[in-house]
């Protein structure tokens, strides 16, 4: 079982928790201004990096809050978690 | 007009008997009956946070806290920015706190028949919810009136300290049958003298 550090409730089993895709996409400022293309783009085209990557998870067993987290897809390490609406941490240390 | 308080039924009124019967000097269970219960949302540092702050006499501001106690009202922490009070059956928290929060932003619900509320309490109380409980539940970390969202027989429930063998479970009403059913179950061993 692997643990998962809620900014709120701290460590926690990871099957308390649910997965929300790729964090940092900020809505466009103008929907109306983009092209189909570019709606596209906002609604379901992700990066796909192996090694760390910044996603949002939400801790439904527990606190019920969003919050992101850097994780590395090829170890599964969860290097940094933080509040929604935080900043990416720099994380050191590469894939391990 | 038929009285609401004799007509209502508690979700577990069907297991009393065998409640009665399973409890024992090792372990006992019980169901807490018609608290009330009221959901609290507001964000700290806003007035809403800061008037139900200074009516309920504090909000707990971590995980685990709980401000005040099971004899009187007691309001647990469920995430920074929400909050559950409990207290005893009719007493018009709802309302109450309804006024005191007014018009600034915020909510505050009645949502007292949403989980049922059962104790369980003796010296093997923590050994039963350990059989299926992921979090640790020794006195070293879980202290006295503290309170986690947690499972149990694996039903989200909040989980409530409120002595040092006793412990108050609560899920939702339509998972309390279940519950209560996993509990005895897993008390049959401490029902029998030790050998
Ligand atoms: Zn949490």
């Amino acid at each position: 079982m692997m643990l998962i550090d809620c900014p709120y409730c701290g460590p926690r089993n990871e099957t308390e928790f649910g997965y929300g895709g790729e964090a940092h996409i900020a809505y466009p400022k103008d929907p109306y201004a983009l092209s189909d293309a570019e709606w596209a783009e906002f609604l379901f085209y992700r990066d796909n990096p192996k090694g760390d990557f910044a996603e949002r998870w939400v801790h439904n067993g527990g606190c019920r809050k969003w919050f992101n987290a850097v994780r590395d897809t090829l170890t599964y390490q969860f290097k940094a978690t933080y509040p929604a609406g935080s900043a990416r941490p720099n994380v050191s240390g590469g894939t391990q | 007009m038929a009285d609401v308080q004799e007509l209502r039924r508690s979700p577990l009124v069907n297991r009393t008997q065998e409640m009665e019967q399973a409890s024992g000097s090792a372990v006992s269970i019980r169901e807490v009956r018609f608290t009330t219960q009221v959901g609290l949302r507001a964000e700290p540092g806003t007035a809403g946070y800061a008037a139900l702050e200074t009516h309920l006499g504090g909000l707990p501001e971590r995980v685990g806290d709980v401000v005040g106690d099971v004899d009187s009202t007691a309001v647990l922490w469920l995430s920074p920015d929400e909050f559950l009070a409990v207290n005893e059956p009719d007493s018009g928290l709802a309302e109450t706190l309804t006024k005191v929060l007014g018009d600034h932003s915020g909510q505050v619900l009645d949502l007292s028949a949403n989980r049922a509320f059962i104790e369980i309490s003796g010296p093997a109380s923590e050994l039963v919810l350990r059989k299926s409980c992921p979090l640790d539940l020794h006195p070293r970390t879980w202290k006295v009136n503290q309170a986690y969202a947690t499972e149990i027989a694996q039903t989200p429930v909040i989980l409530w300290k409120v002595g040092e063998f006793t412990w108050r479970i609560a899920p939702r009403t339509s998972f309390a049958d279940h519950v209560v059913s996993w509990l005895l179950d897993a008390m049959i061993e401490f029902s029998h003298q030790e050998v």
